[in-house]
């Protein structure tokens, strides 16, 4: 093989790359060898009549190497995961002691996701073997959720009673979903999916996650991001609050004399 | 009508909020406390971080307690020098509250700390002041004057050296009670996330022999000082201070803490004492009854603030 054929190669996996890179890099949408996906919106943004937002997947499976073209196509399993920015948490356990209901037991939960939704076609406990849900987190339980075990991370067996208190408490804040109803094939190879961005959620970077099985092996995956971000006059309270803390606290403290004296004078009866 | 808070980051509701700020300031304007006993649990209770929650309160309170120690000003019940009095020794007990709140937390039991604190003083000093009140209102039922406080029966701590007169509250004493107290209650305010008004009025009145009046006009404007100071520290150190929450409850806070203070003028001082003393038994009893009553959830999950 000559220099300049390899050369040649090099330049054009090159620029395979960047044109798969500029794919995946347009906001909204996501195309990986044969699964396109496309948010409805790819930025929520939050202002003062914010409530929470439903936001809609599409995706479509195209026809690849591993099914055939003609013919009935297999039916597809999809599993779609959408994680908030990482957060740690303490969960605690009361126990009575003396009469009195007390914290006695806690356990940290590192970077668990502060959102966590998980919608499938059905459940997907179905869709693959235990071990290989378990390594693709597919599936509400098989998210990672790492806990400080003394000196070290590690996640524990799903029936610790910790961790399901822990799935217990965010799914009661609306804050972890879980669907296995959630996605709907409109025709054979064409999905939608729907999942909540509830008013409390946290503000960043959301990762939405699309995994397909086939015949119970998973045969295609795909991410995107969802940008959740306060715009406008929240942004600049947020803004100011954290670039000038000093400033901030002043205006507050004297305004709120401003407010106590105001009411003080339209009340004034004497 | 919802409105998102910018630094609390959820939505609630805005007439929520506001009749809840109206409620709690009727009660501060009344009696002269600050009204964050109250305030920073039902916050908490709409989904409000406790560290948002008791920032946020520090605005509010400083708005009522202004507009409230306002009317008392005008009407000659503030005491300016028993406040000042009161704040040095509030400000130094609030640096040592700080410190043991450090030191509790390192042993991991914090929250028993504080909640069998709000039992036995809430318990005790509202009991106290309901068996005091209902014996001031019987004896005027019956017609029975109150015996009247003559300069040799004061009790021994007054008489200590280092004495001061304070024309406004009509009273001769050494100030080592004052610091003393109002130590106490900066420790225990911040050792408990409390302004510590309703501890304070009960000791001027009982303690100091403060007239119920002036001590309701003395609090208000010690917890004007502690609040003003508390919104910049928790503005500086920890960026908590939701300015949006706290305009809400302001708005609301002032104009009930007018009315509060309205009707505390109307109310005669034995039912005014009688009314705050089951108050703080209440509170003090429904602290006591989240500790022994079963929760609905054994597990409870908090975001862990020490780690990003």
């Amino acid at each position: 093989m000559s220099a300049a054929r390899r050369a040649r190669i090099r330049r054009g996996a090159l620029r395979l790359l960047l044109l798969a890179a500029a794919l995946l890099a347009w906001p909204g949408n996501a195309r990986a060898d044969g699964l396109v996906l496309s948010l409805s919106k790819t930025r929520v943004t939050i202002t003062s009549s914010f409530t929470g937002e439903n936001i809609v997947l599409f995706g479509v499976i195209e026809p690849g190497a591993d099914m055939p073209a003609t013919g009935a196509s297999p039916a597809h399993d999809v599993v779609v995961t959408v994680r908030g920015p990482n957060q740690s948490f303490i969960a605690r356990r009361k126990e009575r002691r003396l009469g009195l209901w007390i914290n006695v037991d806690s356990r940290s939960f590192l970077a668990a996701p502060s959102y966590l939704a998980v919608l499938s076609n059905r459940d997907p406990m179905l869709m693959s073997d235990a071990d290989t849900l378990r390594q693709e987190q597919a599936g509400f339980g098989n998210n990672r959720l790492l806990q400080r075990i003394g000196a070290d991370y590690a996640d524990v067996v799903p029936q610790d009673p910790f961790r399901q208190a822990f799935l217990r408490v965010k799914q009661a804040q609306g804050l972890y979903v879980e669907n296995v109803s959630g996605v709907e094939f409109i025709a054979p190879r064409v999905f939608r999916a729907v999942f909540p961005i509830p008013g409390r959620a946290p503000i960043g970077t959301y990762e939405v996650v699309v995994k397909v099985f086939t015949d119970h092996i998973l045969t295609q995956r795909a991410a995107l991001r969802l940008d959740v971000a306060k715009v406008d006059f929240e942004q600049a309270v947020a803004g100011a609050a954290q670039d000038h803390p000093w400033l901030y606290g002043f205006i507050c403290a004297f305004g709120a004399i401003a407010v106590g004296f105001c009411a003080n004078i339209v009340f004034r009866r004497d | 009508m919802t409105i998102y808070l910018p630094i609390a980051e959820l939505p609630v509701n805005v007439f929520t909020l506001l009749a809840m700020g109206v409620a709690v300031g009727f009660i501060s304007g009344m009696f002269g406390v600050g009204g964050g006993f109250l305030m920073t649990p039902l916050l908490i209770f709409l989904g409000v971080s406790p560290a948002v929650a008791v920032a946020s309160v520090s605005t509010h309170m400083a708005a009522s307690s202004f507009s409230g120690a306002l009317t008392y000003w005008r009407r000659g019940q503030v005491d300016l020098q028993l406040g000042a009095v009161l704040l040095a020794g509030g400000l130094a007990g609030t640096l040592a509250g700080v410190i043991a709140f450090k030191v509790l937390r390192s042993f991991g039991q914090l929250d028993l700390v504080i909640a069998v604190a709000y039992i036995v003083l809430l318990g005790t000093i509202g009991t106290l002041m309901v068996v005091e009140g209902f014996g001031a209102v019987i004896r005027q039922r019956r017609g029975v004057k109150a015996p009247v406080a003559r300069p040799g029966a004061h009790p021994l701590f007054l008489r200590l050296p280092f004495k001061m007169r304070f024309r406004q509250s009509h009273i001769y004493v050494s100030v080592i009670p004052v610091v003393t107290i109002s130590f106490a209650i900066g420790f225990l305010g911040a050792l408990m996330g409390i302004g510590g008004g309703f501890i304070l009025v009960p000791a001027l009145i009982y303690l100091l022999r403060v007239p119920t009046v002036t001590s309701v006009g003395t609090s208000l404007l010690l917890t004007l000082f502690t609040m003003f100071a508390a919104i910049i520290m928790h503005a500086v150190l920890n960026q908590t201070v939701d300015a949006v929450l706290g305009l809400v409850l302001m708005i609301g806070g002032t104009v009930g803490a007018q009315f509060g203070a309205r009707a505390g003028q109307t109310l005669k001082a034995e039912n005014l004492r009688l009314l705050l003393g089951l108050l703080v038994l209440a509170v003090g009893l429904r602290v006591a009854g989240d500790q022994i009553a079963r929760p609905a959830d054994l597990y409870s999950v908090i975001i862990d603030e020490r780690t990003p």
